[in-house]
């Protein structure tokens, strides 16, 4: 018997991700500069984003498919992970754990996330969201010594069990119904054996939707958010923010889009309830935080309602617009949260939103870089938050749901509220403590990068709206 | 047909007079924060270059046709038929013009006011002008969008930072309201977008036909970014506190050029996009504009605030531009423009002219003046300009504007019209009242020995004083600039962008 190896080209990323990952942890070992370690891992990731050309295909008999779409989140992945570690660096140090295991577990959570965005089979899909979400755990309650930050990994570790719990269930009903975890396969022994009124189908849409939910924080399954939000690294929910976030909308769509399309009905009609549900939550309840990170993770919460919008939406055009959203949204949100790790000193928490009274006059940069942020997370123009929702907008409206895309401007709305409150505090308050800046140069270039995109892709949205299109298209 | 004459300069003028500010707002960023007066300097410069650079469509302009001048067409995002598209008209080029010599006299009058944040101030002031003109040079709706909703931006800003006490409520409120309505319309050009087959070219969709009950959907969504701007009854709760806060800079755009877009929206967009809704709302337009004529001028008697005072007759005097757009007549609908024109120089003037002396004494309380024509006699003499403007005495401008909407009322509506008048009489009681308590009566002890206007002052109230006195004695070089785009408007509306009426009237010519 002769054994072939299957072909890797689909997985190179992948495979040089994982070598990068090792060689941080080994080189952990003999650099004492946890700076080098860093820079390390950002140039190894920038190789990593170039092997992506040229890496389409799909290999392992269907289960792992690297095609537009995962391209697409894997950007995004990069980006994330890129950013996430330029406003690490000095942050780590002044938070006292200045360890090199911090860039190894970012980085293998990155490629948890990659195997999700691939995933064409569930059990792929499951295996990428453990090692994503394992080291997420580990990540949020990085700074050992505070205690916040241990409630924060032990809430999701237990939740996030939970609804591994729910996925695996799913998966399981769906196995036994269909007697397959590929998706391909999946979608033709519903069309074949007409499944599509199955009660256990639905089911076990169910409990997919519940895990789905639980990753890209949708109510009633945001629970954890808020808490782990707020005690986790600033860094990590940054992290935590955009990157899980991302994959579980990478799943979402390509698990409904390919396996359950002929269920749609099903399933859009869960979505609706869940996605109104999330901008209410979200947005409402945002209003009355006055921690910042707390106040950014109901943000982060109603914004994954938006994007929700693009899946229901249900086809290739809305998924272009979610994938769109989320580009987007890594920048704006990770800027966002870089302004608010530079406010972090020595001694100084620097996360309530009345630490940010006067700071147009003390720091008028960053209050005028946080400005550009916070409209940009309200959708104002000429930002890319605008166009991000737009484009939701416009492919929602498209397949029929004006109704709800009125509710969701009016929630958008009612959120310039709270965004609107940073700039108020920072702009017509006089300040009352003097706020220490700690900047460094890997801040300083996480900030150029993100504000420039954000105000380059509000004004020229084309090339990544194009992209988006494209990768959507070939589903 | 092409309803297009693109630009026949040698260079683009309307991207010049929309980025100009851009370019002195991007000079002052650069400035150092201690060189205040150099900041000053490059604001005024930038805003005088623009007000230049744009007499030349007041020179240019052909008023002999309705189609858009100046045209630029460059296409920006190709994915969605995105173009950047501008052009004036017949409706637009007067508030182009008006927004650019605005924007000197809020850098004039600010001069010595704003001590605080001195660099941000200016950019400010500089990037609310150039967004305001892009909203009337705008013909695509993504980019008529984008500055429409940008311009929140400094406007929150110097409101808030820059305002009275009460400056926080009073930002947070003019944004969120303004911004409910604006999402509202976001909704209803996405709708007419995908409807027209993926274009945001407003020309384009202005030759279309919509089903009725779509216009009336969507007339109802453009009407709650427009009437909150106006602001018509019952949203113009956020106006007063604006006004009142706001610095004299911040007050004199809200009242000059800002509260003029949501009545321009329902010119350029309300009335020919959705003719058949909009002619079926007539009853309901015009009931809400006497509203707002009478509330808003009964309401100034129990104002004890000058600016707040100012800001309610706001309410009433918008109130008639509403009622002349919506009476669908000529005469109705070019007053409407005119009086637009002229509650932006007047208000503005009666905004810059509250300035001047909240300046000298730190107060807006009428209870606080009087007898000030004593010590100020030049002041009090460009006050009773602007008061008998505001009232309508003929031979101002205010006159010829309102006199024109109330011909275009009774045609329409004869209650209408007659309702309407009574808010001329109740808007002279109000303002000579005013004029009374603090020019004449005793000299109050607080204004006593106040100097005079300085030439700074004067000068930013002179081209107001000039304007307000030619509109009144020779409107034509004004109206003239309308009288095409109006005559185009009211075909669209009264045949309904119905093609077959079209051919009806030709057959009737032949027939003849």
């Amino acid at each position: 018997m002769n054994f072939q190896l299957p072909d890797l080209t689909p997985m190179i990323p992948e495979l040089l991700m994982t070598a990068l990952a090792l060689i941080v942890i080994l080189i952990d070992l003999l650099i004492k500069k946890k700076e080098v370690i860093a820079l390390i891992s950002i140039a190894g990731v920038a190789v990593v984003a170039l092997s992506l050309v040229g890496s389409s295909g799909i290999t392992f008999g269907g289960m792992y498919i690297s095609d537009g779409y995962s391209t697409f989140f894997k950007l995004i992945f990069f980006i994330n992970v890129i950013l996430t570690i330029l406003i690490s660096i000095k942050y780590i140090a002044v938070e006292k754990v200045n360890y090199g295991e911090y860039y190894s577990l970012i980085l293998f959570s990155t490629i948890g996330m990659m195997i999700m965005a691939s995933a064409g089979d569930l059990i792929v899909l499951y295996l990428g969201l453990e090692l994503m979400a394992l080291s997420t755990y580990v990540l949020a309650g990085f700074i050992r010594h505070d205690i916040k930050s241990n409630e924060a990994a032990l809430k999701y570790f237990l939740l996030g069990a939970f609804s591994s719990a729910f996925l695996l269930y799913g998966i399981s009903i769906v196995y036994g119904l269909t007697g397959t975890t590929d998706l391909k396969a999946i979608a033709s022994f519903i069309n074949e054996r007409g499944l599509t009124d199955n009660f256990s189908l639905l089911l076990s849409v169910i409990f997919l939707i519940v895990a789905f939910g639980f990753k890209i924080a949708a109510a009633p399954f945001h629970m954890w958010a808020p808490d782990v939000y707020e005690g986790a690294p600033t860094s990590i929910t940054a992290f935590m923010s955009v990157g899980p976030k991302a994959a579980g909308f990478a799943v979402l769509g390509r698990v409904f889009m390919v396996a359950f399309v002929s269920v749609k009905v099903d399933w859009v009609a869960i979505l609706i309830p869940i996605s109104i549900l999330t901008m209410a939550v979200g947005n409402i309840v945002a209003l009355s935080q006055t921690n910042i990170k707390r106040m950014l993770a109901y943000s982060s919460i109603a914004h994954a309602g938006y994007a929700l919008l693009g899946i229901i939406t249900a086809n290739n055009e809305g998924l272009a617009s979610m994938m769109n959203y989320l580009m987007i949204y890594a920048f704006m949100n990770i800027g966002a949260f870089a302004v608010i790790i530079m406010l972090r000193s020595e001694g100084f928490k620097g996360d309530s939103i009345y630490d940010y009274e006067g700071l147009a006059k003390t720091h008028p940069l960053a209050a005028v870089l946080m400005l550009i942020f916070m409209f940009s997370l309200t959708g104002i123009p000429p930002t890319a938050g605008f166009i991000g929702k737009l484009y939701i907008f416009m492919a929602a409206i498209n397949a029929g749901y004006t109704w709800l895309v009125v509710i969701a401007v009016i929630f958008s709305a009612i959120s310039a509220y709270f965004y609107l409150r940073i700039i108020m505090y920072m702009y017509m308050k006089e300040p009352k403590t003097s706020v220490q800046l700690s900047v460094s140069p890997g801040i300083a270039l996480a900030l150029a990068i993100t504000v420039i995109a954000v105000l380059v892709i509000g004004v020229l949205p084309s090339a990544v709206i194009n992209f988006a299109r494209i990768a959507a298209s070939g589903f | 047909m092409e309803q297009v004459i693109m630009n026949q300069l040698s260079y683009p003028i309307l991207s010049t007079v929309i980025f100009l500010p851009v370019l002195g707002a991007l000079l002052i960023l650069i400035t150092r924060r201690s060189w205040e007066l150099l900041t000053k300097w490059i604001a005024l410069g930038t805003s005088i270059l623009t007000f230049i650079v744009s007499l030349t469509l007041f020179t240019d302009f052909d008023k002999s046709t309705h189609k858009m001048q100046f045209a630029e067409k460059f296409s920006w995002i190709p994915d969605w038929n995105i173009y950047y598209f501008l052009g004036v008209d017949g409706i637009s080029v007067l508030f182009v013009l008006l927004s650019a010599l605005i924007a000197i006299l809020c850098v004039l009058i600010s001069w010595d006011s704003i001590k605080t944040k001195v660099k941000e101030f200016y950019i400010s002031i500089l990037l609310t002008t150039s967004f305001m003109i892009g909203v009337f040079c705008s013909l695509d709706f993504f980019l008529f969008y984008l500055f429409w909703e940008a311009m929140l931006i400094p406007m929150f800003l110097i409101i808030g930072v820059w305002g009275g006490p009460n400056r926080i409520y009073a930002a947070i409120k003019f944004f969120l309201y303004t911004l409910v309505g604006s999402v509202l319309m976001l909704v209803g050009i996405i709708v007419l977008y995908l409807y027209a087959g993926n274009t945001f070219n407003i020309l384009d969709l202005m030759t279309k036909t919509y089903p009725y009950n779509m216009q009336l959907w969507l007339f109802w969504a453009f009407f709650a970014a427009f009437a909150v701007k106006v602001p018509m009854w019952p949203v113009h709760t956020w106006l007063p506190d604006a006004h009142t806060e706001a610095p004299t800079a911040g007050s004199v755009i809200l009242a000059a050029i800002l509260i003029k877009m949501g009545a321009y929206g329902f010119l350029r967009f309300s009335l020919p996009l959705f003719p058949e809704a909009s002619k079926a709302m007539v009853p309901v337009m015009l009931t809400l504009s006497v509203i707002a004529i009478i509330y808003g001028a009964v309401i100034c008697f129990a104002q004890t605030d000058l600016k707040r005072l100012i800001a309610y007759s706001s309410v009433s005097h918008m109130g008639f531009v509403t009622l002349g757009i919506f009476a669908l007549n000529t005469q109705g609908i070019e007053g409407g423009i005119l009086q637009m024109l002229n509650h932006g120089i007047v208000t503005g003037a009666l905004f810059l002219s509250v300035g001047i002396i909240y300046e000298r004494t730190h107060s807006r309380l009428i209870a606080d003046y009087g007898g000030l024509a004593t010590p100020m006699p030049i002041y009090a003499a460009f006050f009773m300009v602007f008061t008998l403007a505001a009232v309508g005495l003929p031979g101002t401008n205010g006159f010829i504007g309102e006199f024109l909407i109330l011909l275009g009322g009774f045609t329409a509506n004869k209650l209408a019209g007659v309702l309407g008048a009574t808010g001329i009489i109740i808007g002279a009681g109000y303002m000579l009242w005013l004029y009374q308590k603090i020019f004449f009566t005793e000299v109050n002890k607080k204004v006593m020995g106040l100097p005079d206007m300085d030439i700074r002052e004067t000068i930013t109230l002179i081209p107001l004083i000039i304007l307000v006195l030619w509109i009144g004695i020779y409107p034509n070089p004004f109206l003239d600039f309308m009288h095409p785009s109006v005559q185009h408007l009211l075909e669209r509306v009264n045949t309904g962008g119905v093609q077959e009426a079209n051919i009806a009237k030709t057959i009737m010519e032949v027939i003849r």
